[in-house]
């Protein structure tokens, strides 16, 4: 009668793999419910007071939505490598800027400073857009199909390797 | 008695200064659904109980949504529907919340199954000796 000991090895193992998924989960890796989903429509002003909608920002070609703020300190870590790949992917995918919870004055600034990347960013002083995008926090970079399909969301500052991979990958320039 | 009679008015008297407490019907209703989801940015706070922006943010949108006449269960599928399962703070019996709630049961079946079988041996040793 070793039944109870059979039922024991798979019930330890059924254990020790919920934990190993538990302890190899990265927590910071939350997976977007919007992905696959059209974008919402999001109407508001550019940072330089021009009505725009961010659904619609893409103007039928590929689109990416990086999100910013002046007072970012990765921000300004990722920001060259946004500028980089601005400057040699532009003209192909629409690089658009979120910034989020600032203000003009400063915002303006941080962009004359380190460089534009964006054919516009949206101003999102109260994080509205934000909260429609489902953003936890700055900076976070989305990625939208021509048809407005939200591909990908990458959370945290993107190096050059990681933000090639993805332009080449979801969008087929590189 | 006449002593008595004084002590209370004294007593009384300062109420008669007191503030009346209002409180907002509808701030009660928005901590009420706040309290159901989880601040995304914070480690195990409810919406209601934060102060970080994104909560913030959170319960100014809870609050507009009310005063736009939108029901709870609408309000919490609309955060549920941009931030997933992990906005709420209970998770769901059902999906990704599943394990959490079917796993303990499991675990006591099978505990109770292992307990069953040896203690039916043990009773069968036993009965032999």
């Amino acid at each position: 009668m070793k039944l109870w000991r059979l039922l024991l090895i798979p019930a330890l193992v059924l254990l020790l793999g919920a934990l190993a998924l538990g302890l190899l989960h990265d927590p910071k890796r939350i997976p977007s419910p919007l992905i696959g989903k059209p974008l919402p429509t999001m109407t508001g002003e550019t940072l330089d007071g021009r009505p725009v909608d961010l659904a619609t920002a893409g103007q039928g070609g590929p689109m990416l939505i990086n999100v910013w703020a002046s007072w970012c300190e990765s921000c300004a870590v990722e920001h060259p490598v946004v500028v980089e790949a601005s400057r040699r992917f532009g003209d192909r995918v629409a690089f658009i800027g979120l910034n989020y919870r600032d203000e003009r004055a400063p915002g303006q600034a941080w962009l004359d400073q380190r460089g534009n990347a964006y054919r516009w960013s949206f101003y999102d002083p109260e994080g509205r857009a934000g909260l429609e995008l489902g953003i936890y926090g700055v900076p976070e970079t989305f990625f939208v199909a021509p048809d407005g399909t939200l591909l990908a969301k990458h959370v945290g500052p993107l190096d050059a390797a990681t933000l090639r991979d993805y332009l080449s990958r979801l969008f087929g320039v590189s | 008695m006449r002593g008595l009679w004084w002590v209370l008015v004294v007593l009384w008297l300062p109420c008669a200064w007191a503030e009346t407490v209002s409180e907002d019907p509808r701030q009660r209703q928005v901590l009420e659904i706040a309290e159901q989801l989880r601040c995304a940015v914070c480690q195990n706070q409810s919406v209601a109980e934060s102060q970080a922006e994104l909560a913030l943010d959170m319960r100014r949108t809870i609050a507009e949504q009310l005063a736009a006449g939108r029901s709870e269960a609408e309000i919490i599928a609309y955060f549920r529907d941009r931030y997933g399962d992990f906005v709420l703070m209970r998770p769901p019996a059902h999906g990704s919340g599943a394990p959490l709630w079917w796993a303990p049961l499991g675990l006591l079946a099978l505990a109770g199954a292992g307990a069953f079988f040896y203690l039916r041996r043990r009773i069968g040793r036993e009965g032999d000796a």
